[in-house]
């Protein structure tokens, strides 16, 4: 058999023909497998839909109970069989309920990294190497220019600046599914006790996560005649707010963005951001050299992002390795505002 | 260096000026001679290397990482100086940072041969942004939003009385680190004595008007005069006496660079000692020729006899600023103008003649100028005529863009819906957004039926805001890639029509499509128009024929 028979890509995604599932499917289909929450991997509208309980919960919240026709939870580590394929999900590391896909037919194991970090992250269960013959990675940040450090390092920076400045509101951009909720868990350990304020389209994912027993201190939602008194305040908000009238009434604000393009200098001041915390919810390119060799696999295929860099270096370590070269899967940064939208109840 | 690379990238993401102001202030208070002199060269560009060139970095980078990744990364990044300094691999050994003077004096003395050795040292010593820094000394460019202009009036802030200006009177004759400069404006020396008779004097400059019916009420056309636009290159023509009584005299960019190795033939035109402002052109029998072929003077690196014989350059003086050896930019416009006049008439050259003034009476009067030059006065010259400035009568010449005293018209564009086919990352500022793109209208092809040919190319016109936008189409319609071009979808029903505005065209035997715009841009997106309805190639080339 060809690896190409289990998983081939299509306009609508990469689609499993002898299980007849989609997974991540871009556009509605009758049978999908969804990775993870973020909007451009889960989308509304499929006949049923198979993921984590943590990930079918996300997709209530953000598209309403209709969100598919069906829907079918599925532990990490559980097996299910669809026609001939054994699928059954692994933490990916990434967001609350993200998953690897493992699909084994035939005794041939493939694995579908979806979004994935190895850095520990106190708000959702750390990555699981699974061992394979063929992964699919992701390769957002497939570059050897970008090494993340270590998160809290980042979030000090933030903390000790709301210090220096008091009379300051430092406005920080975060995408708001699982972005948003690590910085506020984050702040937390690097002893920031105050309320931390968030902007509305945070609040139902953040009072989820919550609700998951996930500590994150006290949160309060900002009032528009409140916001003069925000001063040393630590305000997070999804990226596009930073630069929008929203942001205007806050006292001198410190505008960052916790993104891992805040690594590139450009990046950050193309947004007018002041404040870069490199912090990122994708596995740097360290950890994506390191992880395709720890899954063992013989075979790379590689997605969203920067495919060719990836390719390249598994290639010259004598892997074969090919892009998928799928469209329509954007980093989550910068594809908020679509998130904004909906949240606010209007048409894109 | 720690200290002087946390200024750097402290000022590359402080977007306010007077923060930036502020920080660079802080640094010359805190840091002592010589370090702040050299880094007052650094940040005013004043420092060249011989031995340390772009090249050298790519060299040991090669060394170090694999060139494809190199290369990709730097196509991302944007930027040589950054995509080593954050490639470099191995750990900091922070045993022993170099300081600013060192690494400048070893860039200075360092061999050749030596340098490679010496600069990888250096680059394992550092952080990420230390070798930022370090190797944005090297490749020039800083990039970090901070003029030579704003570090000079970072210096004069440390006085108490120093206006930047006198600064910049004194900048020329001044070498780093410069310990005479600090020296004076922190009161503890004699002010430094500008060596150079004919300094550079910063240019005034003028905010444009956009539709009439926005202003027509707020200004009074009593108090304005009104000249032609002339479309060359601004410049400054200043001539002084050397201390034995020679004339000197000094060409310069509207920015303060020196040009006039580029354009010797007006070298014996200055016999008064006096600075002009004006524009650069080129006559050729008395008649100004467009723009284009300025260009095909300065594409040329050899100034050859031939060049200068075939386009003799030529000033046409818009204002004085120093009458002999007067300094008169405090007088009003009108004034100045009188001046000018008669410092005009004493030159005895035909490289230099006044530009004309243009009577008007009310904002129609000069509307109606604006439409129509050459009936206006500008006559057989009316091609080259960008549009009408206007100069209050009472204004002071003053430094920088104030408010209020002088404006540009420019003439309406051409603009022409074309659909987007290509696009490019940009660099700098714009680094990995796609940001260049190439646009083509319709024409037959080879088989009769319609096929896009491409135009032009442009990068700017557009809103931070519609960037983001135009690069997420871009994103989501690749039908190909070419190294760091994108091809996108361009089909009679799916695509984007740019609405693409530019000053004039040309016939060109280098483009595909025959013609080539002047200045285009982006005058407006056309989400909501169909690329079939974009305009035919046809509709260019009637333009070519009006004009």
């Amino acid at each position: 058999m060809r690896p190409e028979d289990l998983l081939c890509p299509t306009p609508r995604g990469l689609y499993c023909p002898p299980a007849d599932v989609h997974i991540d499917p871009l556009r509605p289909v009758p049978k999908a497998l969804v990775t993870h929450g973020h909007s451009d991997h889960a989308r509304s509208g499929h006949g049923a839909v198979l993921a984590t309980a943590e990930t079918l919960d996300i997709m209530e919240v953000r598209y309403g109970p209709d969100f598919a026709g069906s829907r079918q939870a599925l532990a990490y580590g559980e097996r299910i069989k669809i026609g001939d394929v054994s699928i059954s999900f692994h933490p990916a590391g990434h967001v609350l309920g993200s998953a690897q896909i493992l699909l084994e037919w035939k005794g041939f194991r493939a694995v579908v990294s979806g979004d994935y970090k190895r850095e520990e992250d106190p708000t959702c269960a750390p990555f699981e190497v699974v061992p394979c013959d063929l992964f699919i990675t992701e390769a957002t940040f497939g570059l050897p220019v970008f090494r993340h450090p270590p998160a809290l390092q980042e979030v000090e920076k933030l903390v000790h600046s709301a210090r220096l400045f008091p009379e300051r509101a430092h406005l920080i951009g975060a995408y708001s599914l699982g972005k948003a909720q690590r910085l506020m868990a984050l702040a937390r350990r690097a002893g920031h006790e105050a309320p931390i304020y968030l902007h509305g389209a945070l609040l139902r994912l953040t009072d989820f996560y919550a609700a998951r027993g996930i500590e994150l201190g006290e949160t309060r939602p900002v009032k528009a005649d409140e916001r003069k008194t925000l001063g040393g305040a630590i305000i997070i908000c999804p990226p596009s707010a930073t630069q929008d009238l929203w942001a205007r009434r806050f006292p001198d604000p410190v505008t960052g963005f916790a993104s891992g393009w805040m690594r590139v200098k450009a990046r950050a001041r193309q947004k007018g951001i002041e404040l870069p915390l490199v912090i990122s919810d994708h596995a740097d390119w360290d950890d994506l050299g390191r992880t395709v060799l720890d899954t063992g696999a013989g075979e790379i295929w590689v997605t969203h992002g920067q495919e060719d860099a990836l390719v390249h270096w598994c290639q010259s370590r004598g892997l074969k390795a090919r892009p998928l070269r799928l469209v329509g899967y954007g980093d989550e940064d910068e594809g908020e505002g679509a998130v904004i939208e909906e949240a606010a109840g209007g048409a894109p | 260096m720690n200290r002087f690379a946390d200024l750097l990238e402290r000022l590359a993401y402080e977007p306010r000026r007077n923060a930036k102001l502020r920080l660079m202030t802080d640094y010359f208070r805190e840091v002592p001679d010589p370090e702040r002199g050299w880094a007052l060269a650094a940040l005013t560009g004043a420092l060249s290397f011989r031995n340390a060139k772009p090249g050298l970095i790519r060299a040991l980078i090669m060394e170090r990482t694999d060139p494809v990744l190199f290369g990709l990364s730097y196509d991302y990044v944007g930027d040589l100086a950054e995509t080593v300094a954050l490639m470099w691999p191995g750990e900091t050994r922070a045993n022993s940072v170099p300081t600013l003077g060192d690494i400048i004096a070893g860039l200075h003395e360092t061999s050749k041969s030596d340098l490679p050795k010496r600069l990888s040292t250096w680059l394992d010593a550092l952080d990420e942004t230390g070798r930022w820094a370090l190797l944005k000394l090297i490749t020039g460019s800083m990039r970090i939003g901070a003029s030579a202009r704003l570090a000079k009036t970072a210096v004069a802030a440390l006085g108490e009385e120093i206006a930047p200006n006198e600064v910049e009177l004194v900048w020329h004759g001044l070498t780093p680190p410069y310990e005479s400069l600090f020296a004076w404006v922190e009161g503890l020396g004699p002010k430094p004595l500008s060596e150079d008779p004919a300094p550079f004097r910063p240019a005034m400059l003028a905010t444009a008007l956009e539709d009439v019916t926005d202003w027509a009420e707020a200004l009074s056309a009593g108090d304005f005069r009104a000249e032609w636009k002339w479309d060359g290159i601004r410049v400054q023509a200043a001539t002084g006496s050397n201390a034995d009584g020679t004339l000197v005299t000094r060409l310069y960019s509207r920015t303060g660079e020196e040009i006039f190795g580029a354009f010797p033939d007006l070298l014996h035109a200055f016999s008064e000692e006096g600075a002009i402002d004006g524009e650069l052109l080129i006559l050729r029998e008395g008649r100004v020729q467009s723009f284009n072929v300025l260009q095909q003077r300065l594409n040329r690196k050899a100034v050859t006899p031939k060049l200068l014989a075939d386009f003799p350059a030529h000033i046409r003086a818009y204002d004085l600023l120093v009458d002999g050896r007067e300094d008169i930019r405090d007088l009003p416009f009108s004034e100045r103008r009188q001046r000018l006049v008669n410092f005009v008439s004493r030159l005895d050259t035909d490289r230099v003649d006044l530009s004309q003034e243009v009577a008007f009476s009310t904002w129609d009067d000069l509307a109606a100028a604006r439409a129509d030059p050459a009936s206006a006065g500008a006559g057989d010259d009316a091609e080259a005529v960008e549009g009408v400035m206007l100069k209050r009568a009472d204004s002071a010449y003053v430094p920088g863009r104030p408010k209020g005293l002088w404006f540009k018209w420019k003439r309406d564009p051409f603009t022409v819906d074309a659909v987007l086919m290509y696009a490019q990352r940009g660099h700098g500022k714009r680094s990995s957004y796609y940001s260049d793109y190439t646009f083509g209208c319709w024409a037959p092809g080879e088989e009769g039926e319609d096929v896009l040919v491409p135009v032009g190319k442009a990068y700017f016109g557009f809103t931070d805001e519609e960037l983001l936008q135009l690069d997420r189409f871009v994103r989501k319609n690749t039908t190909d890639r070419f190294g760091p071009v994108r091809a996108v979808t361009a089909e009679a029903d799916h695509g984007l029509v740019l609405e693409i505005a530019f000053e004039g065209l040309q016939r060109s035997t280098r483009h595909k499509s025959g013609v080539a715009m002047r200045f285009p841009r982006v005058h407006r997106i056309r989400w909501d128009k169909p690329p079939r309805e974009a305009d035919r190639l046809d509709h260019l080339e009637a333009l070519l024929r009006e004009s």
